[in-house]
């Protein structure tokens, strides 16, 4: 329910962390999500971190889909040349 | 280039899981109910529904924290703005749901204080730059945001900021899952789960749905590539006759949540039973604010006192919140009642099944 | 008049201050045949052209922001609601209502800006008044600016020019002006780099009229941004328009404001931006002659006007589906969902 965007952490200071998206820099407080590292991306909402992305992750759905979409344009175009 | 959001709105990649989706769809109508209101926006926002089979029905139910909250806490809040040498801070779109009688926004020609707040810190804040002040914030929002405001209470408590408290009517959202599908008012086949409240609370809080209702459950995340995959992931599970708890947003859900949040969540709230408008009292899905932290407790800081709630006459926002009818049923919608003059909440946040359909889609 | 003196309601009440600060201030910057002789009323000459008039008042806050103040928007505003018009903006009246305590200097940035502005347009400020209100009201300043202007010959713009199938073009990035008022009001903890993009577009606006004769209407997308103006063009009409979300020149910045706070770029206020409605086959000479200009290197083509739904603005998603765009309703409110 909950508007939240990744963003990348670019400098912490104690409890705040300045992230970043698109280049515009958010102040995000770091109470219910310590530990986070400069570099990592972190999920914000209503001014807090509420999670850490895992890069990977991502990266992995997305490829599966680009695989697959790749894999659609290869059929396309062979059924266009047919 | 926003990076891990414009990626998962690549148009060939939504191409690639749409065919997929037609492919695997059996033919047999369903209907898919969302509980959260950042969903009812994707969906309406990149016109999911008409991507799909016609058959396959996305149905809003009632995700939208502001519109689920009481007439009696609006009622409430306002009469708490009158009091002298308040302030009221809230998130933004508060502001405008209407009362029994008037609303926030209303009010504020009327000389009373209010802020707004992207985060409930600016509201702690506040309260420190006006020391003859007291500072109220309202507690809107389901478990994603309820950790956030427990900070707030506990960084005022740790630092001392005595005239800021909270009037909670933060809820958590199983329990209306519950009653939705106990009411049996619509068949549901699958739900597509709230990525950021399964953020906090990890993915076991559905379990109950799939083994005790066998419909599947998948935790999905917020751009149109998540809700798609979703959507195909809730067909497979439809067509193998499984019902389980998936978690498509792996990227930011953890299987435990994250459990430093849902602590100090916990810490400061207890559960209570709470009012949704349009449902009813659900036992158990309201966050109240401990004995521990009552004196940051507004309920427990002022007397209010207020006059029996009353909607307006022909509001179906109940009905529809609970996926039982669409706004274009409600004799007010686009008539009477529209973002500019909201007669129910749904009309008012932004993410409200009827200020949604206003204003992305047609109004015939 | 020193400039760390402060604006009193001596200033407003017509005697000798009033005219020391007229004497010292505006007519030091905006000094002209019109207004230096103080009259009541500046008497204008035209040929038998017809003219065009237009008003508008200017309340922003912050007074100063990224990229202008409440000067250059007082008189790019105006300026621009002629351009538009298919005018050449000539002659501007300035009232000022300004409050009691406002500080010289600043009065003077602002003045200063005005004439800036005014000389870029070519446009002179000929007549004004000056009033003082109590402290606590008018924010510092208020001003309201009308303009007239010669209408080009030979020029008939409005929404009955419109036909289907006619192109839309925006002369660069949307929001910038939006945004750099959210960030100059610091009401978010968002930090961010970008300028308004407030300046005057009469030199455009002539020069694409002066070229082309297939421009239908042109307006700028102001307060409510591009989807307020859009369905203003389409509002009660037997056309719509669609728009491609693909092509619509957002700013990274600009998204990555509004994104975490739940704000549509189509929403942000613009103050150096045209929505031109042209006949499709003169939309790529159009894009050219725009593009001349070092600050409209981003137009682009971002619609067309369409049969169905009438009335109506859609937008084609990124993601190749669609959805209505609305005008702006209430205030943008950041939202948590």
């Amino acid at each position: 329910m909950c508007l939240a965007i990744p963003m990348k952490v670019i400098k912490i200071n104690g409890n705040e962390a300045i992230a970043e998206v698109g280049g515009a820099e958010y102040r995000a407080n770091l109470t219910i999500l310590p530990d986070i590292k400069i570099g990592e991306y972190i999920i914000v909402h209503a001014g807090f971190a509420i999670e850490r992305l895992d890069e990977e992750s991502a990266l992995e759905t997305l490829q599966i889909w680009q695989d697959i979409a790749e894999f659609d344009q290869e059929k396309q175009i062979r059924k266009s040349n047919q | 280039m926003l990076k891990y959001i414009d990626e998962f709105r690549n148009p060939d990649l939504v191409k690639s899981v749409v065919s997929e989706i037609h492919r695997e769809f059996s033919g047999n109508s369903i209907k898919l109910m969302e509980v959260c209101g950042g969903h009812t926006i994707t969906i309406f926002k990149y016109g999911i529904q008409k991507l799909l089979p016609d058959d396959i029905h996305l149905i809003s139910g009632p995700g939208c924290p502001v519109c689920v909250t009481d007439i009696g806490y609006i009622d409430k809040v306002i009469a708490l703005a009158h009091i002298e040498n308040v302030i009221i801070a809230s998130f933004g779109d508060m502001i405008r749901v209407p009362g029994s009688r008037s609303s926030l926004q209303k009010e504020k020609g009327c000389g009373i204080d209010i802020r707004i707040c992207y985060s409930p810190m600016d509201a702690v804040h506040i309260a420190e730059k006006n020391q003859d002040k007291e500072i109220v914030f309202l507690g809107i929002g389901f478990e994603t945001t309820a950790p956030a405001v427990a900070a707030s209470v506990t960084f005022a408590t740790d630092n001392g900021i005595n005239n800021y408290s909270v009037l909670s009517a933060h809820k958590t959202m199983p329990q209306a899952m519950k009653v939705l599908l106990d009411s049996g008012e619509i068949d549901i086949n699958g739900f597509i789960c709230p990525g950021h409240v399964s953020a906090i609370t990890g993915v076991h809080i559905y379990d109950f749905i799939t083994n005790e209702y066998r419909i599947p459950c998948v935790i999905s995340g917020f751009e149109p590539l998540d809700m798609l995959e979703s959507i195909l992931m809730i067909l497979r599970q439809l067509n193998t006759g499984n019902a389980t708890v998936e978690n498509q947003y792996l990227r930011s859900v953890r299987e435990n949540g994250n459990i430093h949040a849902a602590k100090l969540m916990m810490e400061v709230f207890e559960p209570v039973d709470t009012e949704w408008r349009g449902i009813g009292t659900i036992p158990g899905s309201g966050l109240g604010i401990r004995q521990k932290y009552r004196s940051f407790d507004a309920n427990w800081k002022f007397n209010i006192e207020i006059e029996p709630a009353r909607e307006y006459t022909g509001c179906i926002c109940g009905d529809i919140m609970r996926g039982v009818k669409t706004p274009t049923d409600c004799g007010l919608f686009a008539k009477i009642c529209h973002p500019e003059d909201p007669k129910g909440s749904c009309m008012v946040s932004d993410e409200g099944t009827c200020a949604t359909w206003y204003k992305y889609s047609t109004r015939d | 008049m020193k400039s760390n003196d402060h604006i009193t309601l001596a200033h407003g009440s017509g005697g000798l201050q009033t005219h020391r600060l007229i004497r010292e201030l505006f007519l030091e910057y905006f000094g002209n045949e019109f207004l230096n002789p103080l009259e009541d009323g500046a008497i204008l000459q035209t040929n038998s052209d017809k003219l065009v008039f237009t008003t508008d008042s200017h309340v922003v806050k912050p007074l100063f922001y990224p990229g202008g103040d409440i000067g250059k928007l007082a008189i790019s505003g105006t300026v621009n609601d002629l351009a538009v018009c298919g005018a050449i903006p000539r002659w501007i009246s300035c009232g000022m209502i300004i409050e009691e305590g406002f500080a010289i200097s600043d009065l003077e940035k602002i003045v200063i800006s005005m004439k800036q502005t005014a000389d870029l347009a070519d446009v002179q400020i000929v007549t004004g008044d000056t009033k003082v209100v109590e402290k606590g009201n008018a924010d510092g300043i208020y001003i309201n600016t009308a303009g007239i202007g010669t209408l080009i010959e030979g020029v008939d713009l409005g929404t009955h020019q419109i036909r289907i199938g006619d192109s839309v073009i925006i002369n660069g990035y949307i929001g910038d002006h939006g945004a750099a008022i959210i960030q100059a009001r610091e009401e978010f903890p968002v930090s961010f780099e970008i300028d308004s993009d407030c300046r005057p577009l009469n030199k455009e606006t002539i020069a694409l009229l002066s070229k082309l004769d297939g421009i239908r209407i042109m307006r700028d997308p102001t307060r409510g941004g591009v989807a307020t103006t859009l369905n203003e063009f389409v509002s009660g009409k037997m056309f719509g328009i669609q728009i491609n979300e693909n092509h619509l020149p957002i700013r990274p910045v600009v998204q990555g404001l509004c994104e975490p706070l739940g704000f549509d770029p189509l929403n942000l206020a613009n103050e150096g931006k045209i929505l031109i409605i042209i006949d499709p086959n003169e939309a790529q000479g159009a894009l050219e002659i725009l593009r001349s200009f070092p600050e409209d290197v981003h137009s682009s083509t971002i619609g067309q006007v369409v049969a169905e739904p009438a009335g109506k603005v859609i937008l084609k998603t990124s993601i190749g589906s669609s959805r209505i765009i609305d005008m702006l309703s209430g205030e943008m409110l950041p939202r948590i969902c």
